[in-house]
């Protein structure tokens, strides 16, 4: 190599106590270039960042700013190196406006006073030149989270970054933030900024990053250019084996309608409505996927179909039977399923045990109890039997909830739900925040359940997931539903319709 | 797959660290750090800690387990140790009361009313039917307790089931409507006040409501003992046995998730601080059938027994076994420094009430402080290895 790259760490290694984080991770960085850190959650992205942002000291290994080797032990000597960091959970204050959160630590003045107008004048002078389009004068509370974001970045660029580390940045926005996020980059990059792009999903990397770099177990196992990259190869290097991204699905033999929502109507915590008037049938062995970007009502359906929410107005017919107003335990007994949105929060009692967790919606009957009286052993012995079956890893019966990890969490959710055998198995972002291992494993049992006779109710933000699975996909914006389509529609046609844009079957 | 082997090893490690040495960690560091600022508080008064110290444990009747103390001494211990034992039985039962709503996620202030409820309830079954069986006397008094506990509870719980009204405001109200409501009954010319007209005291329970003498005199240890016992089983029983506890446990950690699966909350809610002031309502008959017999007025402005019992419980980390050990040290604390069982020469006796009293605070703040003494543990730890800082969480 005739030059020195703009960056470059050499044999960065940390160990925590009992994990090896990184292992002798070499990674270099060009001006003016996006390179991709890909890996799956727990494969040591966010250490090596930390590192370089002077947040964690390494055990081993050096790092080199223009050839000079650099010494970072505070994320403010990152910062005097020209290195920003834009965190997952953003670091803003939520009650002060855009400009005052940007020059926070480095306010301009005049005298001892805060010269707030400069401080104005010069975000916005920056936004500009990058097209971020922020209004300095905003409260944070009132600016949506692709906002947010952007003013996190105006914050790195602010200070002076010309190396901008984003920790998977897409994971708070909807597509269409995703995609404006990818013009800011672009526009970043052009002004001859450096980007590391940390992330576990595989189609946004090979759209926006100029080379790969791919972790697994703390390993930089390869590092590779986007040209004659694929998706199925990347996956294969994340997770060390071959991985199916599509499953394999049978063309669906429908049978009865076992779900049928008419014309219902539901409310939020607001008062607002935010479905008005929602209709559809999902028959045995099908699964009906739902498109839409989120907050268009989808949280509100599906939870008025299990019984978490009172429906306005409208039926909802489980097995022809009206469950329509009945609370979540009736509807549980009458052979609905249901993989809720946040497993954390509602999925499962994280101090639970995962025995514990198994026995939530089953406590109350034989053999788990008997009048009353609990039986801990049977509850143990099923988990152990369920636990096997759905290879959770990283803990028993015993385990609490809260020690595993993602994918291994929703596979307890998943293992609970299927394991009652439903006849009606409603399924809301399941794979939300899992890599790709678990998300293959999670679309092969979807589909497993559906030849098993069940109907199957997908919700999704993730257009992929909902065209890989689905039999028909219906389309949700602002709570009705605009369009009904089959399997084989493009992409750019569901994209157009959960915009609010023509749909074939318009409302 | 999901989850890279080691970072959930570390998981699991902390988790561990948390869940069992820090369970048992906390409480005994808070113990002992209270303990030594005590400590201090007494070498700067003047007096040497070690010798203070000493006294008080002499005070507290549990030098009576030492084989080698011997004659005089020993009959004093166990005078000691039966006051002890009788003081514990209440702080069991209304640390119970904080625990157990506790594990449903509320905080349950409202022990001292309950506890008064229950009092006067036995009171009043103890000062009626005269001529009943002594077993069925004492039975129908402690019922009459029990229910009268889970009433005053349960209305705190009926509140917040059905408007939403916070636990601690109303039962903070209740406890001074259940003192006001005690003070009206028994003060000069209230409607149940005792034989003596100038004195605002009640009647005495019937003999035939007493609870059993066991040991000693001075006033002896009753069977209240084994009642505070066996409802602590009845309450680990409950709590990891029954699918009312699942319920119960299910609402405490994740409302949300309980609601997912059919638990209805509210029921919850209004079973827990129920239950809750049961073992309150209990702890009053235990006091009352046990050894006072009779209530003075003035007891209601000096008893403070359900607020020792949140320190308790807190202490106790809501486990039955922690609960035990929480209320004999309290109980063993508040004897040991009571003002008859010291000696002037070795410790100023009002000093030492201020100092248990000092040290029960101390207790609860570290208690509370707990998050910060496990992370000067961690941190201990991680300095040895050269760095500080967690590996990345997965989400």
């Amino acid at each position: 190599m005739a030059e020195a790259p703009l960056l470059q760490l050499s044999g960065i290694t940390k160990r925590f106590p009992g994990v090896l984080a990184n292992d002798h991770v070499d990674f270099d960085l060009e001006q003016g270039e996006v390179h991709a850190l890909l890996g799956e959650n727990g494969a040591g992205k966010s250490t090596l960042m930390n590192i370089l942002y002077g947040l964690y000291h390494p055990d081993e290994g050096e790092i080199h700013l223009n050839g000079e080797p650099l010494r970072i032990d505070s994320p403010r000597a990152a910062i005097d190196s020209g290195i920003g960091m834009v965190h997952q959970h953003f670091m803003l204050i939520p009650v002060m406006t855009v400009a005052e959160n940007i020059v926070l630590g480095v306010e301009p003045h005049n005298g001892p006073f805060l010269d707030l107008e400069a401080a104005e004048e010069r975000v916005r002078e920056i936004s500009q030149r990058f097209g971020l389009a922020v209004r300095p004068e905003a409260r944070i509370d009132s600016i949506s989270v692709g906002m947010q974001q952007r003013v996190e970045i105006l914050k790195a660029l602010f200070r002076g970054a010309d190396i901008l580390i984003l920790d998977e940045p897409t994971a708070v926005l909807t597509p269409q933030e995703a995609g404006e996020l990818f013009e800011i980059i672009r526009s970043l990059q052009a002004e001859g900024k450096s980007i590391i792009f940390i992330s576990h999903k595989l189609g946004e990397v090979l759209e926006i990053a100029d080379r790969i770099t791919v972790l697994r177990r703390g390993e930089a196992v390869e590092t590779l250019p986007r040209e004659g990259a694929t998706e199925e190869g990347l996956a294969r290097l994340m997770v060390g084996r071959e991985v199916l991204l599509r499953v394999d699905k049978k063309p669906a033999d429908p049978g009865e309608p076992l779900l049928t929502v008419e014309n219902l109507r539901v409310l939020d915590e607001r008062g607002l409505e935010t479905c008005s008037g929602v209709s559809f049938e999902v028959h045995a062995g099908e699964i009906v996927g739902i498109a839409g970007v989120d907050g268009n009502g989808q949280s509100e359906l599906i939870e008025a179909i299990t019984g978490l929410r009172r429906p306005e107005s409208g039926r909802i017919l489980a097995r022809g039977r009206d469950m329509t107003g009945e609370g979540a335990r009736e509807c549980l007994e009458a052979g609905l399923g249901h993989i809720p949105e946040d497993r954390q929060r509602r999925g499962l009692v994280l101090d639970f045990t995962l025995a514990e967790n198994i026995a939530l919606h089953d406590f109350r009957e034989p053999p788990d109890s008997k009048w009353g009286w609990l039986f801990p052993r049977r509850l143990i012995d099923r988990a152990k039997r369920l636990l096997a079956e759905f290879d959770v890893r990283g803990g028993g019966p015993q385990t609490l909830a809260a020690a595993l990890s993602g994918g291994n969490q929703q596979k307890v959710v998943i293992a609970r739900e299927v394991s009652r055998d439903p006849s009606i198995l409603v399924a809301a972002q399941p794979t939300r925040g899992l890599d790709v291992g678990a998300i293959e494993f999670v679309h092969q049992r979807l589909v497993a359940e559906q030849n098993e006779g069940r109907a199957i109710l997908l919700v999704s933000f993730e257009l992929d997931e909902i065209l890989s699975l689905s039999d028909r996909i219906l389309v949700i914006y602002e709570g009705r539903i605009v369009g009904e389509y089959s399997r084989d529609v493009s992409e750019e046609e569901l994209g157009i319709a959960m915009t609010g844009g023509r749909g074939t079957e318009a409302a | 797959m999901a989850y890279e082997p080691g970072t959930s090893a570390t998981k699991g490690v902390t988790e561990w660290f948390s869940s069992r040495i820090g369970g048992i960690l906390v409480p005994v560091a808070a113990t002992a750090l209270a303990f030594l600022i005590g400590g201090l508080v007494v070498a700067i008064t003047g007096n040497n800690p070690v010798t203070a110290y000493k006294a008080i444990f002499a005070g507290t009747g549990l030098n009576w387990f030492f084989p080698w103390v011997t004659g005089e001494t020993r009959e004093a211990a166990a005078n000691d140790l039966q006051q002890t034992l009788i003081l514990m039985a209440p702080l069991i039962l209304t640390g119970l009361a904080v625990a157990f709503a506790f594990r449903c996620g509320l905080f349950n202030i409202g022990g001292q009313g309950q506890y008064w409820v229950g009092f006067s309830a036995a009171l009043f079954v103890g000062t009626h039917l005269e001529g009943l069986p002594r077993p069925l006397h004492v039975f129908l008094a402690i019922a009459a307790s029990i229910l009268a506990g889970a009433v005053w509870g349960g209305i705190a719980g009926i509140l917040k089931a059905t408007v939403g009204a916070h636990e601690v405001i109303t039962t903070i109200m209740l406890n001074w409507i259940a003192i006001f409501g005690g003070t009206y009954l028994y003060e000069i010319g209230g409607p149940l006040q005792g034989p003596q007209e100038s004195i605002p005291r009640s009647n005495e329970v019937f003999e035939s409501a007493e609870l059993w003498a066991i040991w000693g005199s001075l006033p002896a240890l009753h069977a209240g003992i084994f009642i505070a016992l066996f409802a602590l089983v009845v309450y680990a029983v409950i709590l990891n046995r029954t699918t009312l506890g699942f319920e119960i446990r299910a609402v405490g950690f994740s409302p949300e998730a309980a609601r997912y699966s059919g638990i209805s909350v509210a029921k919850n809610y209004f079973l827990a601080l129920a239950i809750a002031g049961a073992f309150a309502g209990l702890a009053g008959s235990v006091d009352l059938l046990g050894f006072k017999f009779s209530v003075d007025v003035g007891d209601y402005g000096t008893n403070f027994i359900a607020f020792t019992g949140i320190a308790v419980a807190l202490l106790g980390r809501t486990r039955a076994v922690g609960i035990l050990f929480a209320a004999l040290l309290f109980a063993a604390l508040e004897v040991g420094t009571s003002t008859r069982q010291l000696d002037p020469e070795v410790f100023e006796p009002a000093l030492a009430v201020d100092l248990a009293t000092m040290i029960q605070a101390l207790v609860i703040f570290f208690v509370g402080a707990e998050l910060l003494i496990l992370y000067i543990w961690q941190a201990r730890k991680l300095l040895r290895r050269g760095s500080v800082g967690e590996p990345e969480a997965t989400p």
